[in-house]
């Protein structure tokens, strides 16, 4: 497996598994308050949808653009992504943004299930499933675009996708085993290694993508090839680590 | 349909931009840089590809400065 597969398998991996985390709460919410029936329909309806998306998109990227402009594209999406993921990750660890409650998510959650009035259609508790739907669809959206992302620009959709499912699995078996949200699951820490991950791929495809400016519309070849990668890599987390340095103590110290 | 129209592009606008507009505008910026240099001159790959980098780790200083900046005011 070259670097650039452990890579791919690792974001998506990652990057899918913190949004099932928050996904989870929101679904194990609504079937435990208003019934698993409706509830699981609605996970299913998303799940088809972004299964669709995933190939409809796909495979109209990787048909209808040249290599070097679909880098260009989907380099800069990732990056603009990653670097939010990334700003974040940094403000929430210097403790200048709260960090993400999956149990006050859940109770809030739980207390619109209970306050919400019985409306059928179609035969489902419509709330259950509305909201389970918009829960998995939005957090899976995220997944999807790292997929399709990381995918067209490794060639391998399918890797891509496989990494995902192993961060499906890992966070509903888990969910499955306790049967409550996954509070003690490091988000932060996985967003933080997430955001390092796709700001370092995406620059990477950026800027070989402006070979599509060139006359010749040839990708731009970094110094050193894929080692480039973990030199981009290095400084993001170099970056990373000293922003939370710098900032860390003076929030303390506002704090205090 | 203008309703859902507006709906359709802040979704996307969310997605994508996010809360801070700023990293979006500069990597644009930076890359439309970078594309001016690899179009009209003949600038090595190495060269171009390390200054665009820097270009855009300075977005992501001055990103992350100005929310703590804005955070502290809070």
């Amino acid at each position: 497996m070259t670097g650039n597969a452990i890579g791919v398998v690792a974001a998506t991996t990652l990057a899918s598994g913190v949004e099932f985390v928050e996904a989870l709460t929101i679904v194990l919410a609504m079937g435990t308050t208003r019934g698993w029936r409706s509830t699981l329909i609605g996970v299913g309806a998303a799940l088809a949808a972004l299964a669709a998306i995933t190939a409809v998109a796909g495979y109209a990227l990787q048909s209808w653009l040249p290599e070097a402009l679909l880098q260009l594209i989907v380099g800069s999406l990732l990056l603009i992504f990653g670097l939010q993921w990334l700003r974040k990750a940094i403000l929430r660890a210097a403790g200048l943004k709260a960090l993400h409650d999956e149990d006050d998510t859940f109770r809030s959650e739980v207390e619109a299930a209970r306050a919400a009035g019985e409306e059928r259609r179609l035969g489902l508790d419509w709330f259950a499933f509305v909201v389970s739907f918009k829960g998995v669809f939005l957090e899976g959206l995220e997944i999807v675009f790292i997929v399709i992302t990381f995918g067209l620009n490794a060639n391998s959709i399918a890797l891509a996708t496989v990494g995902a499912a192993i961060g499906g699995v890992i966070v509903i078996a888990a969910g499955v085993a306790l049967h409550k949200p996954l509070a003690r699951v490091p988000e932060n820490t996985i967003k933080f290694v997430v955001g390092l991950l796709l700001s370092t791929f995406g620059t990477f495809w950026a800027v070989e993508g402006l070979g599509w400016f060139a006359p010749d519309d040839a990708s731009l070849s970094w110094p050193g090839g894929d080692a480039a990668l973990l030199v981009l890599l290095a400084a993001w987390g170099a970056l990373a680590w000293a922003t939370v340095r710098l900032l860390a103590p003076r929030a303390r110290e506002e704090v205090a | 349909m203008i309703r859902f129209a507006k709906g359709f592009g802040r979704f996307w606008w969310d997605f994508i931009v996010g809360d801070d507009w700023r990293i979006a505008a500069g990597v644009v910026v930076v890359l439309a840089a970078g594309a001016l240099v690899v179009a009209n001159t003949s600038a090595p790959d190495g060269l171009v590809a390390v200054l665009v980098a820097a270009g855009i780790v300075g977005v992501a200083i001055g990103s992350i400065a100005t929310s703590a900046l804005r955070a502290r005011r809070r």
